[in-house]
């Protein structure tokens, strides 16, 4: 109480004797230094943890900083600066006097560069462009093969931008029509027609069609229903099938070209897709299958898996271009690109079963017995309720499935394929380019397409992730 | 619909019954399916005179296998070693890799993940812009890089480049070290490491029960490292240093074709293990640092602020909350990585470096031309692996997992 009082007869006493008391409000003062300009963002974003030398310990912490920060700046730059030296500035990029190997040879070595020059040797590059991207695909079908990926792009892009109408026709397209038109364009077609085989196809599918159709009209009932109802969808992979038998058997007088002569980035293209095209479905059913409740489904499931996922797809491709001729009858024979895509195909699959796995688990089991209470049968549930919420929920998981596929392609070229990689290799044998920089001129090339089609997709799949956000 | 139920149509909806009939159907397209292959094999197999068997395994093999730590581990010698002796050259060559990687692999990618999340600028950049373009390169075409571009490039066979002057060199055959050569005695050093293992194990213990008493806490990395270091060295000196080195010699005089590194001083490690280790360890440090990035991340705020407020202090908040809750997060995914190392460990087929693959199922298999034995049997080892390290990973999720009620 008695301070109390002393205060405030302090206070009265300053209000009436005060020299000085401010009228208006103290000038607004511009933020530290180290707050706020270039100054506070280098503070903030570089200086933060190196000035602090208020003990020993923390001087001795910030000077170590300070030096291992100039250190990884000094890679940095140096990398950054070598690469950009090496690939643009201190390249070689024309050979007007089409002397090959000789303009990227240095005084030392009988060429007219000065000695320790390193560059890009880019007439190298242009050169081999068309085996790069096609291999030894023959020059005048090289149409072919641009109109296939024309075609191919244009549908792709068109079910990937949401506006555009009509995006689930396309797709559907996109994944029956496309891969026939493609196979037509790009072997040339014209396997020789068996009309015995697309016959059957055909009345096989007409008669499963019409047992469908007989099941809809209410003819057939009871324990059958969902038979016909199986049997009316089987019915159009039969006559799809004859379909793409009578496609690739008619001859279409474009001339043959023989999966020996791909090459290049078709070859990476063709196998990447096949295999991320065929082992989504394949990884849907294998991921049910584990998580089924029938005991057999799910072994088989497992097994099938895990020993795909435990092997490296080197050894896949060892077995695939080594056994499958042995597995299969006398006179059948798969061609060296067919034996690996089925090697990939089958590795990817078990890949894939295992990201779409971690879907079907992260769906809410409110999301299962609903769809049970309701009536579905269990296809129904997982078509209508279960599958579209795990897909999309995984979505950003497949798209790096499908990125570490397209970077594993580079492996057939092991197994004797000209893909990219390979291609690539083989020019780098051929002696009238040989020069110091001709392998790095050429693996910066490769990298440099693999980067815009993996970093494209994985922005692709962040895009994707933000728009399914559904911000829980 | 006028139509009643009957004793068949309730049998036919049971779903029991649907889920015997489905399988009984799979189990039998299945044996179909293999029965057709095998019936295939076996009719070609025959049509070609092969036969079935593993007895190949005991023929002698007549081909060179570079100087590795598989050859040396099991003493190859042309025309007395097996093929069983080829499939384990292969298998350590591999395993030797793997191991060496998953070293390199988790030092990078730890100091990558941290740096990604630093808040200096240089740190981030650098961090940021090795993993975004490490990881979207196809690790064969690093491979090949490392190989051809890189280590073809370094001086020639009768020439050197030195990297500590007369002890390491390097030149287009290799990388040579000195070679340690324990004479009589060293085995005590090696007891003595042994031991201080031990004991440090030991006073963790004792800090352990310390702690718990009084609440004091015993610097047990100190003591330990310490004792790891001490114990050893004194015993080494003590037993009066019983290590020679053998140092790599190089001539560069005499003969032409006898100068350059001399065989059989020093250690050598092949380029195409080098150029193996490099694209392995490089490749997957980007992505065993997003892994870390992300586990670091994954650690809420609040478990920081509520080790703030209980008092812990910050080094300790770091190792007592957020690694154990991070490391959670990180493990199982970085299991899944040191798989792949081992895994892609199989490219080195590709510029000949004798693992499992190479020098079992390429040149030992081109040789005997069982395909479908050696090829099974290289699968098998990379299968147990695999199953191995999942069995562990079980293991260790059921050890961390969040308790719920």
């Amino acid at each position: 109480m008695v301070s109390n009082g002393t205060r405030k007869e302090r206070a009265t006493a300053t209000n009436n004797e005060s020299a000085f008391i401010r009228q208006e409000d103290a000038p607004i003062l511009p933020p530290p230094i180290t707050s706020a300009g270039v100054a506070g963002w280098l503070n903030d974003n570089i200086f933060a943890s190196m000035l602090d030398f208020s003990t020993l310990g923390a001087a001795v912490k910030s000077i170590l900083m300070a030096i291992f920060t100039a250190f990884v700046a000094y890679i940095f730059f140096d990398q950054v600066y070598g690469l950009l030296d090496f690939a643009i500035f201190s390249a070689v990029w024309q050979d007007p006097e089409e002397q090959k190997r000789q303009v990227c040879w240095t005084i030392e070595q009988g060429g007219k560069l000065p000695n320790g020059w390193h560059g890009a040797c880019w007439p190298y590059i242009i050169a081999k462009t068309k085996f790069i991207l096609y291999g030894a695909y023959p020059n005048e079908s090289l149409w072919r093969v641009n109109s296939t990926y024309l075609l191919g792009a244009i549908l792709l892009v068109w079910v990937m931008i949401d506006r555009l109408p009509y995006r689930k026709l396309v797709g559907a397209v996109l994944l029956t029509i496309y891969p026939i038109f493609a196979t037509v364009m790009l072997t040339g077609g014209g396997f020789g027609l068996s009309q015995f085989s697309v016959g059957v196809n055909t009345i096989i599918g007409l008669a499963l069609i019409s047992l469908g159709r007989a099941g809809k009209m209410g003819w057939i009932t009871g324990p059958f229903l969902d038979l016909s109802k199986m049997a009316g969808v089987a019915g159009w992979f039969f006559i799809f099938f004859a379909a793409a038998l009578v496609s690739v058997g008619v001859d279409f007088d474009l001339s043959k070209v023989d999966t020996r002569d791909w090459g290049g980035l078709l070859i990476t293209l063709v196998v990447a897709t096949t295999a991320i095209v065929v082992s989504l479905p394949l990884g849907i059913l294998l991921a049910l299958g584990r998580r089924s409740s029938l005991p057999v489904a799910r072994t088989l499931s497992i097994i099938f898996i895990e020993f795909w996922r435990g092997v490296p797809l080197i050894t896949v491709l060892f077995m695939a271009s080594v056994m499958i001729p042995l597995f299969m009858p006398e006179g059948v024979n798969f061609d060296s690109l067919l034996r690996a895509l089925i090697g990939v195909t089958l590795w990817q699959s078990a890949y894939m079963a295992e990201v779409i796995r971690g879907g079907l688990q992260a769906i809410d089991k409110g999301q299962y017995e609903g769809a049970d209470a309701v009536g579905l049968s269990y296809w129904q549930s997982m078509r209508l309720i279960i599958l579209p919420q795990a897909l999309t929920r995984v979505l950003p998981g497949i798209v790096n499935t499908i990125i570490s596929v397209f970077k594993d392609t580079s492996l057939v070229s092991i197994v004797g394929l000209f893909d990219l990689l390979g291609a690539t290799q083989a020019t780098i044998a051929d002696a009238a380019w040989s020069t110091p920089v001709q392998a790095s001129t050429g693996y910066l090339v490769v990298a440099l397409i693999f980067f815009v089609f993996c970093f494209g997709m994985s922005r692709y799949s962040m895009y994707i992730e933000r728009k399914l956000d559904r911000g829980h | 619909m006028n139509w009643k139920p009957n004793t068949f149509s309730k049998f036919a909806n049971d779903a029991n019954v649907r889920g015997v009939f489905f399988q009984v159907v799979l189990i039998a397209t299945l044996v179909f399916f293999f029965f057709w292959l095998t019936d295939n094999t076996l009719t070609n197999l025959s049509n070609q005179g092969k036969s079935l068997g593993f007895a190949f395994l005991s023929g002698t093999a007549g081909f060179q296998i570079s100087q590795t730590f598989g050859t040396w581990l099991f003493d190859y010698q042309v025309g007395t070693s097996t093929y069983l002796d080829v499939y384990f050259i292969g298998i350590a060559n591999t395993l030797l890799v793997a191991v060496l990687g998953i070293v390199a692999a988790t030092v990078i990618g730890f100091t990558l993940g941290i740096m990604r999340l630093s808040n200096n600028i240089v740190f981030r950049a650098f961090a940021t812009t090795y993993i975004e373009m490490l990881r979207n390169i196809p690790i064969l075409l690093q491979l090949f890089f490392w190989y051809f571009a890189v280590l073809r490039s370094l001086p020639g066979k009768r020439d050197k480049l030195e990297i500590i002057p007369d002890l390491i060199g390097v030149n287009i055959t290799g990388l040579y070290l000195p070679a340690p050569v324990p004479q009589e005695g060293f085995v005590y050093s090696v007891i003595a490491f042994a031991l201080a293992i031990l004991l440090t194990f030991g006073v963790k213990q004792y800090a352990k029960r310390v702690q718990a008493q009084t609440g004091k806490i015993t610097p047990v990395f100190l003591i330990g490292t310490a004792l790891v270091i001490s114990i050893p060295l004194i015993t080494f000196l003590a037993t009066n240093s019983p290590l020679d080195w053998n140092t790599p010699e190089f001539k560069d005089s005499g003969p032409m074709l006898r100068r350059g590194y001399q065989s059989g001083s020093g250690m050598i490690l092949v380029p195409e293990l080098i150029a193996v280790w490099l694209a392995l360890s490089l490749y997957t440090a980007a992505f065993i640092a997003e892994i870390v990035r992300a586990g670091i991340l994954a650690v809420s705020q609040g478990q920081t602020e509520a080790a703030s407020a209980l008092g812990i202090r910050p080094n300790y908040t770091l190792r007592l909350v957020v690694i154990p809750q991070a490391m959670r997060v990180i493990i199982p995914p970085l299991t899944s990585q040191y798989l792949n190392i081992t895994k892609n460990s199989s490219l080195a087929v590709a510029i000949a470096y004798p693992e499992l693959v190479s020098v079992f199922a390429g040149t030992a298999l081109n040789q005997v031309g069982k395909e479908i034995e050696m090829i099974f049997m290289m699968m098998m080892v990379y299968l147990t692996v695999s199953l191995l390290t999942a069995a562990f990973m079980n293991w260790y999720n059921d050890r961390v997992k969040l308790v719920e009620r």
